[in-house]
């Protein structure tokens, strides 16, 4: 048991410590490579509770990848994992931005470094939409239709209308209270 | 001075709710108006360098200035006071949500929150891939067209969704590609 706590433990910390070192962008991008690590690679979290947990991070105060590293980890390995995570997490920015910011007029003007970013950006939305098809595929797999219309409606209300992105989950939360009223009442 | 750095990060850690666009108007706050650490052409290079580098916003933000005030001691006591504020309160709610996670009520609220968060990541996902194939403009018109964006772009969803690569080895390909083209020509 020890032993293969040690394990989970060093590769929780080196999954992190490699996910956050090569992820730009925000907390979604983060989120995603840690389901395609955590869930598909791994199969240490379930998808469902995976996006319980970017839905948690997604409404706390604080950054989504650390929120996330935070919910990650204590469901891997307890208090210890919280802190690998987090620490996982936290190492690679800190030491890239303190040399980067020793010279930065030279990084930021650099053509070289832009085409390489934006390069990078292109497969960032190829990752993003890979997994947001998968994860879409199986939420119309449950044929709940109310499901499916919390999904339309929260995506319409984000990409057309810019609705801020915790009052999209408020308001999915009470959906989610309202099917549970009518349930209760259809089976009592 | 640390314990100043810690605090002001405290506050940003604790107040910025959904992500590193709603760190940045605090941080600014926080460092150039109430506090003057930093001008406000540091931190705008400040903003250019977090988000060219990876990582999240705020603890980017809380590393820079804390280096700049206070060497690495600053930098890792403002980084703390940032996480500080996540770590309470997300711990607290991963442990409601292992003790309490098969109530009826709850699992319905999260039933219906799942499928409101895929639509998150969908919307985030359509808008990088608008903005590296036309440049995020609107109205959007084909001449505007990025078409090696969309040719990289089509090649790494390829690869992840048919040939199931591994995604960061195809953010880092096609990193190199582009960089490549840009030698080139």
């Amino acid at each position: 048991m020890e032993r293969s706590g040690g394990k989970r433990l060093m590769k929780l910390f080196f999954g992190m410590l490699y996910i956050s070192a090569f992820t730009f962008g925000g907390g979604f991008v983060i989120v995603t490579f840690m389901k395609r690590k955590f869930v598909d690679e791994l199969g240490w979290i379930d998808e469902q509770e995976m996006l319980d947990m970017t839905a948690l991070a997604q409404s706390s105060p604080g950054a989504i990848a650390v929120n996330a590293a935070i919910l990650v980890g204590w469901k891997v390995e307890g208090f210890i994992g919280m802190a690998v995570s987090v620490l996982g997490t936290v190492i690679p920015p800190m030491v890239i931005l303190s040399v980067i910011s020793l010279f930065y007029r030279l990084f930021a003007d650099n053509r070289y470094v832009a085409a390489l970013l934006q390069g990078m950006s292109c497969g960032v939305a190829a990752v993003i939409v890979d997994v947001a098809l998968s994860l879409g595929k199986n939420v119309l797999k449950t044929k709940k239709w109310e499901h499916d219309a919390v999904m339309a409606a929260a995506f319409i209300a984000t990409f057309f209308f810019k609705v801020n992105i915790i009052l999209i989950i408020l308001c999915a939360a009470c959906a989610g209270v309202l099917m549970a009223l009518k349930d209760q009442r259809g089976g009592g | 001075m640390l314990l100043q750095l810690f605090l002001c990060f405290l506050q940003i850690g604790a107040f910025s709710i959904g992500g590193g666009y709603a760190a940045i108007p605090l941080i600014q706050n926080q460092t150039v108006e109430l506090r003057h650490w930093l001008t406000e052409e540091q931190f705008m290079d400040l903003a250019a360098i977090a988000e060219m580098t990876p990582g999240p916003i705020a603890v980017n933000g809380a590393t820079f200035v804390g280096l700049k005030i206070a060497r690495i001691p600053g930098a890792i006591a403002a980084t703390f006071g940032c996480i500080l504020p996540s770590l309470v309160i997300v711990s607290l709610l991963a442990l409601i949500y292992r003790k309490y996670r098969k109530l009826p009520m709850l699992q319905s609220v999260l039933a219906s929150l799942r499928p409101a968060v895929v639509a998150l990541i969908a919307a985030a996902g359509l808008n990088m891939l608008l903005q590296i194939a036309f440049g995020g403009k609107s109205p959007i018109t084909f001449n505007q067209a990025d078409w090696m964006n969309i040719l990289l772009f089509s090649a790494a969803f390829y690869a992840l969704r048919k040939r199931k690569w591994n995604p960061i080895l195809v953010m880092g390909l096609c990193g190199i590609m582009n960089l490549v083209r840009e030698i080139c020509l």
